[in-house]
């Protein structure tokens, strides 16, 4: 299938379906952030709270306990910022 | 031949429904609907028709019943009238981009308010862009015919897009008529078992329904222009197909007595069986008229509507609904907007008539000509006339 920025009006399917199922894993949701969530590993007491909260499951329990975001989803909405029990997340600006 | 019956329309197009053999209904009643939802009902509840019938709380439910049930990949009914076409509205406009083929009676009649409960095309044309096939019945025989052959072609791999067949309230719905039938053997021959492109199927997933953003939005809008435009010949194909099977022949225009007429009346719906009254009495006095009938709403079928009108001076277009403060009445409106490129071409004249069940009888039609020919003789033929109102 063709990125849907390259796609024509004939290129759609019967009624705009899409036939591979559950494809909105392959959409960057990442692109519309302008704040990016950090940690302050100092602080995180790995409770998982950001986890749960995250509203597009973009969260990810890293190896040794703590947690990052998956930039290919974060939209950098804060939610996990406002949520944190211990304060160890912040948001900053994306340089690029 | 088969015989023909004596029966209210309104049963008659529930005869119809249960020949196509559905296999889905979700209505709401609304009169003057009513009988055709009652009907369907009685059918289902006593085994005379195998089919789900959903009962809703609102139209708005029960036009998203509908989505699910085609979706699904069931041949799927409703009907409504005026204040519930209203309330179903925002779900009407997502069936024909979805390419769900419902079909649909709209027992026409006039929105509120003040409230009323008789027929004009009010509710009709606020859908008038929703984007589904839209045709209209003269009389009780035409919408049976019809509402079996919508079936056909909303269902056709070609056309998949929602059909609403428009019945006028009461002066149809509630009238007895002979009506001829026909037989179930007849029926499942011309009317095959759906066979959708898509649907819900948990074994093989797809998704309906998805959001588009700014840069797909536009292309799916071409895309359901082109598919509407698209179902014409197929609509025509069908009707063609029907009336070699039935002997009752339909086209997207009608006309009586047009051929080489210099005045045409333009109407919709069952405004047409008392036009062609008018235009015998018009003629026996020597007026050279005829009627031209717009049975085929949606697409608008241009070609065959210019070829319909070739050589004659005046058209008078009577319509059924008013767009307040705006060019007339919506029939007119799009009718002088496809005569624009014509050289020469008809001049119009716009009158609106039998709002919410006034009765226009053929001497009005007769009086309208008259008025019409005055409105050409003092060069006043811009805008419109709410015919008949106490001044």
């Amino acid at each position: 299938m063709k990125p849907v920025d390259q796609m024509t009006w004939k290129d759609l399917a019967v009624g705009c379906v899409v036939e591979n199922a559950g494809n909105a894993d392959t959409y960057k949701s990442g692109d519309w952030r302008s704040m990016r969530p950090i940690w302050d590993k100092d602080r995180c007491i790995k409770c998982g709270v950001c986890y749960i909260f995250c509203p597009d499951m973009a969260i990810k329990e890293t190896e040794d306990g703590y947690f990052e975001a998956d930039l290919f989803y974060c939209k950098g909405c804060g939610i996990c910022v406002r949520e944190c029990v211990t304060g160890a997340i912040r948001l900053v600006e994306e340089e690029e | 031949m088969p015989k023909r019956e004596g029966m209210e329309v309104s049963i008659a197009a529930s005869e119809a429904i249960r020949l196509a053999n559905v296999d889905a209904i979700a209505a709401y009643p609304i009169t003057p609907q009513t009988h055709i939802v009652e009907h369907l009902s009685e059918f289902v509840a006593n085994g005379e028709l195998d089919a789900e019938f959903i009962p809703v709380e609102s139209e708005h439910s029960a036009m998203s019943v509908c989505m699910g049930t085609s979706a699904a990949g069931a041949r799927t009914f409703t009907c409504t009238s005026s204040q519930g076409l209203a309330l179903m509205s925002e779900i009407v406009f997502i069936a024909p981009p979805m390419q769900l083929p419902i079909v649909m009676i709209l027992a026409n009649r006039s929105l509120s308010g003040p409230l009323s409960i008789w027929n004009d095309h009010t509710d009709v044309m606020m859908v008038r862009d929703c984007g589904w096939i839209q045709a209209f019945g003269e009389n009780g025989q035409e919408i049976f015919d019809l509402t079996l052959a919508a079936f056909r072609i909303a269902e056709d791999r070609r056309v998949l897009l929602p059909f609403m067949v428009n019945m006028d309230g009461f002066i149809l719905s509630h009238v007895i008529e002979p009506i001829e039938m026909m037989d179930q053997e007849t029926v499942d021959k011309f009317l095959p078992v759906y066979k959708p492109k898509y649907r819900m199927d948990p074994d093989n997933p797809v998704t309906m329904g998805a959001f588009a953003m700014p840069d797909l939005y536009t292309e799916t809008k071409k895309a359901q222009d082109e598919k509407l435009k698209a179902s014409l010949p197929v609509i025509e194909e069908v009707w063609k197909e029907f009336g070699d099977l039935t002997g009752r022949y339909y086209h997207p225009i009608e006309t009586y007595k047009a051929e080489g007429a210099k005045t045409l009346f333009v109407t919709m719906g069952s405004f047409g069986e008392t036009a062609s009254t008018a235009v015998d009495m018009l003629r026996e006095k020597g007026e050279d008229v005829g009627l031209c009938q717009i049975r085929l709403w949606r697409p608008f079928p241009y070609e065959a509507f210019w070829k319909a009108v070739e050589g004659v001076d005046t058209l008078i277009i009577v319509d059924r609904a008013t767009s307040y403060g705006g060019p007339g009445g919506p029939v007119a409106s799009e009718i002088r907007s496809a005569l624009y490129t014509l050289d020469p071409k008809p001049r119009v004249v716009d009158f609106i008539a039998g709002l919410a069940g006034r009765d226009v009888a053929p001497v009005n039609y007769e009086d309208m000509y008259t008025r019409a020919k005055a409105r050409i003789a003092s060069g006043d033929i811009a805008g419109y006339e709410i015919y008949g109102v106490k001044e």
